[in-house]
């Protein structure tokens, strides 16, 4: 079972030449993500570490309330990075609030149910599980929701014409608002369903690889993946769902108008 | 039949009038002036204060999509959501006599939109608008697209819902147009309504 091999601090600043090759090859070739790039690798370096240390913690005091404290902090984390995904947001506190809160329902039901019903540790809450299983969750969830919102907002931008003609012609703001919520929900899911179908054949996912590495066997991990792929694709579909239902609810009023004026202006 | 009453939003300073059935009021002003604003407040697209009521209901107390099928905006740009004609039209046989009148064929059903003239879909989509029967048209150069010709037959079937009871706010820049539709003219001027004895 723990035959795995540690690896040496050594090992990862070797490893780390790669992301240094990137930045130079965007110096070469005028790219200008140098920067983001570096920054980006020392964002993980540094939040993998804290997450390190935070789970060490966690396993050791094994607390309902701080398991949640966790699970609240890494869904507030995920909904500052949905809105800072978007071209254009929202105004007010529905920027923030947005995607947050249908990040938070979609990934807090499934992980609930991953562990209630399926997984069931003893107890329920236990921080082995929770936390990863958010984690994946919330990775995959996240990019699925900021795709929704992101084309749902755009989608009203670019079709505005047509929204407001039926709009005109008597439609509902459900009716008009139909083909740019479809397309939204269209370009959340792709995702999901383009990383199912990938899956086992071209990408072998970092959670079965590392049981693999972790001396679990494949059939085993195999089994955990798929019950983490179905839980990412309910996640993303409910956090989907209500971040293009309620942004297209704020993107129209009562009196069934198109109200753009919600949202900011494009980030240049 | 429309009466309106201290309706303004940024951009547009008060306005009252009053337009009764079958009367046509021809707007005219400098582009950029508000008369689009005008119009897209009274179909209620844009929050807006004031009281606008239809045959003494209060607009407040319509639902916003029966509102708009009762006053009918048509803007000067005509927006269009599927892929052929046909499918903007509810019942596409049933506007085949109005379509004639503007000389559309009854086989431009299946025509792409994309494909279309912007005369073609200005009167495309004066036809759509007039097919849920209104009671009140607000039209934004219903016919700046189009020839002398085919401008004289759109006339022709407006006046004659006009003359059947239907009211009427028609933004034309043309004079002589002005002249030939309405009896009654309004001026916008940097935001402000006035009522004008012609244009």
């Amino acid at each position: 079972m723990n035959s795995y091999i540690t690896l040496t601090p050594w090992d990862l600043a070797l490893a780390s030449i790669f992301v240094l090759v990137n930045a130079g090859l965007s110096l070469a070739l005028e790219l200008h993500i140098h920067r983001q790039m570096l920054i980006a690798a020392l964002r993980m370096v540094v939040q993998l570490s804290l997450m390190g240390l935070v789970l060490t913690a966690l396993f050791s005091v094994m607390s309902p309330l701080w398991t949640m404290v966790a699970a609240l902090g890494m869904v507030l984390f995920a909904g500052r990075e949905i809105a800072a995904r978007q071209e254009r947001s929202f105004t007010g506190l529905w920027s923030y609030g947005l995607g947050t809160v249908s990040m938070m329902t979609g990934s807090l039901l499934v992980t609930i149910f991953g562990l209630t019903a399926a997984l069931r540790p003893d107890p329920w809450y236990d921080p082995k599980y929770a936390i990863p299983l958010l984690g994946m969750i919330l990775g995959n969830g996240m990019t699925g929701i900021a795709l929704g919102i992101q084309g749902l907002t755009a989608g009203a931008m670019q079709r505005r014409g047509a929204v407001e003609a039926q709009l005109m012609l008597g439609a509902t703001r459900r009716e008009a608002m139909g083909p740019v919520i479809r397309q939204a929900l269209r370009s959340a899911l792709m995702p999901i369903i383009n990383s199912m179908s990938v899956t086992g054949i071209v990408a072998l996912p970092g959670m079965m690889t590392g049981q693999i590495l972790g001396g679990v066997s494949p059939v085993e991990a195999v089994r955990y993946q798929i019950l983490i792929m179905f839980l990412i694709a309910g996640g993303t579909g409910i956090g989907a769902v209500t971040a293009v239902m309620a942004g297209a609810y704020r993107l129209t009023d009562q009196r069934h108008r198109l109200r753009l004026d919600r949202l900011r202006p494009a980030k240049s | 039949m429309l009466d309106i009453a201290g309706l303004h939003r940024p951009g547009l300073m008060p306005v009252s009038f009053a337009l009764p059935s079958g009367a046509c009021i021809a707007v005219r002003g400098p582009s950029g002036a508000g008369k689009t604003l005008l119009l897209r407040a009274i179909a209620d697209l844009d929050p807006c204060e004031g009281n606008v009521s239809l045959d003494g209901v209060n607009r407040v107390s319509i639902p916003a999509p029966s509102w708009r099928r009762q006053v009918s905006y048509v803007p000067a740009v005509s927006g269009w959501w599927a892929d052929t004609v046909g499918d903007h039209f509810q019942n596409w046989s049933a506007a085949a006599p109005l379509l004639a009148h503007f000389k559309i064929p009854e086989d431009a059903a299946a025509w792409p939109v994309a494909r279309c003239s912007t005369g073609e879909l200005a009167r495309l989509a004066l036809a759509r608008a007039l097919a849920t029967q209104p009671k009140v048209l607000l039209l934004d150069e219903p016919t700046g697209a189009l020839d002398d010709e085919t401008t004289a037959a759109v006339e022709a079937v407006l006046l004659d819902r006009i003359a059947q009871g239907a009211a009427a706010l028609w933004v034309t820049h043309d004079t002589a147009q002005a002249a030939r539709v309405a009896s009654r003219f309004l001026l916008v001027e940097g935001g402000a309504v006035h009522e004008a004895a012609q244009l």
